[in-house]
């Protein structure tokens, strides 16, 4: 795709002949999904749901990293925040996120040490800057933020860094799709790919969704228009009867995707079973740090034991995550649970599917 | 969370892989270590710290652009980019 034709993404007139094109296309009985917390936000706040053909039904997937991080891992990292001389640094996004009992907002309002850094970068220099204190970073993400706690595990043990390690919760995105494709709750006729995910893995890891399910997907940018294009080459491959994995967000995307980085999360990590709130366990899901780099792995340098886990009552975050409920199916959503006073995670966190459907749409208000 | 956000590279790289960009008006040292071609005026994807891939200068202006709309943190500030051929709505609902 050349650059003069990019002025189109923007253009209202291309949007509507793409949303004419997805009509006149949308003939068999679609439910697409997408994955990514960024495509939930855009296509609640341009009200791309409004313009979709009765044919056409758009669900929102598990695609906020903060949504899908289990109880048992943020009362861990709850835990870690309470052991002396720790210092916990993370993204401004974990600090709400309720666990069983308590969220890392509250530990801090008790006196916990617990700080936002836009980068992992930012935690090994205050380590640096406080060597008397042990400056734990807390890391979820998919693949577009593993690589970077990956090469800041790697600069830490280049630096030889004794007083910091990382608490990795990252999750990967393609095994989870697999997952959502055999739950018997949802039927998923088509995904609508992340695109930063993928400028990082490309579009090959998503081949046996297509190949060994024959669920079509195609990788989609975040302008509206990008989404809707994404929504019509879906279309158009049930259609015509296809399964293929497009890339329809070439300005970012390259079906190698970057090697460097998938070369330095294979490196730094090993693929593990991990708990996805609402889904269950997924294997080969989570990313723990291999051996070799244990001294920089918190689970190793500060164990604790969590307590038990408790859900939060009432609460249908894990049924919104799966598709298997819309956000205003929610008995709370809208009543006991708003963006003030949020009650689970999909609507504390900005890109949580309730908190786009709550603040972009009129669905659900009591 | 997973988005890249462009930036310029205005200085640098440096010998750790290290270079200076400016973001959103902000300027602030980001590693290259994932796109090692990447040079002094280039335009990166910029997540948590680091440069995820090399992006036309033009994709970037339009993505900034986008941010804005969508009232990202970290935006409400700035000042509308000149992009004129730009309508302000999409104009869908």
């Amino acid at each position: 795709m050349t650059d003069d034709l990019l002025g189109g993404f923007r253009d209202p007139e291309h949007a509507r002949a793409l949303v004419d094109a997805i009509r006149e296309t949308a003939v068999e009985p679609s439910t697409f999904m997408e994955v990514c917390g960024t495509h939930t936000m855009a296509i609640a706040k341009n009200g791309l749901r409004g313009v979709m053909p009765d044919t056409i039904k758009l669900l929102s997937g598990p695609g906020c990293p903060v949504c899908v991080t289990a109880n048992v891992d943020i009362d861990i990292a709850i835990e870690t925040a309470r052991q002396p001389g720790i210092i916990l640094t993370t993204f401004g996004d974990m600090m709400k996120v309720p666990g069983s009992y308590s969220s890392l907002a509250r530990e801090k309002a008790d006196g916990r040490d617990v700080r936002i850094v836009y980068s992992p970068l930012d935690s090994l220099a205050l380590a640096e800057a406080v060597p008397d204190k042990h400056v734990v970073f807390l890391g979820v993400g998919f693949e577009t933020t593993a690589p970077t706690v990956a090469l800041s595990i790697r600069e830490a043990k280049r630096r030889g860094l004794k007083n910091w390690s990382a608490l990795a919760l990252h999750k990967t995105v393609p095994e989870a799709l697999r997952a959502l494709t055999n739950d018997p709750d949802v039927q998923i006729n088509g995904f609508i790919l992340p695109g930063h995910v993928s400028t990082i893995i490309g579009s090959e890891p998503y081949r046996f969704l297509a190949e060994e399910y024959g669920v079509p997907g195609v990788i989609t940018g975040f302008e509206p228009v990008d989404v809707l294009q994404g929504i019509w080459m879906l279309a158009k491959q049930r259609a015509e009867g296809r399964a293929e994995i497009e890339i329809a967000y070439t300005r970012a995307v390259m079906p190698e995707g970057n090697p460097v980085a998938v070369r330095v999360i294979e490196e730094v990590f090993e693929p593990v079973d991990t708990e996805w709130r609402g889904i269950g366990v997924i294997p080969g899901t989570g990313l723990a740090i291999r051996a070799e780099f244990a001294e920089y792995d918190t689970r190793v340098r500060v164990p604790v034991t969590p307590p038990e886990t408790r859900e939060i009552k009432g609460c249908q975050c894990g049924d919104v995550l799966r598709g298997a409920i819309l956000p205003f199916e929610c008995k709370l959503f809208g009543r006991a649970c708003v963006p003030e006073h949020p009650i689970g995670p999909c609507m504390v966190s900005s890109e949580g599917s309730c908190a786009a459907y709550y603040r972009y749409t009129d669905y659900g208000r009591s | 969370m997973c988005l890249g956000i462009p930036a310029k590279i205005v200085d640098g790289p440096n010998d750790n892989q290290m270079a200076e960009v400016d973001i959103l008006g902000v300027r602030r040292w980001v590693s290259i270590h994932m796109v090692p071609e990447a040079k002094i005026d280039d335009f990166v994807l910029v997540h948590a710290g680091f440069a995820l891939e090399i992006i036309s200068e033009r994709f970037a202006a339009e993505t900034l652009e986008l941010f804005r709309q969508m009232e990202m943190p970290g935006t409400e500030h700035l000042e509308p980019l000149e992009l004129p051929e730009l309508p302000s709505q999409i104009g869908l609902q």
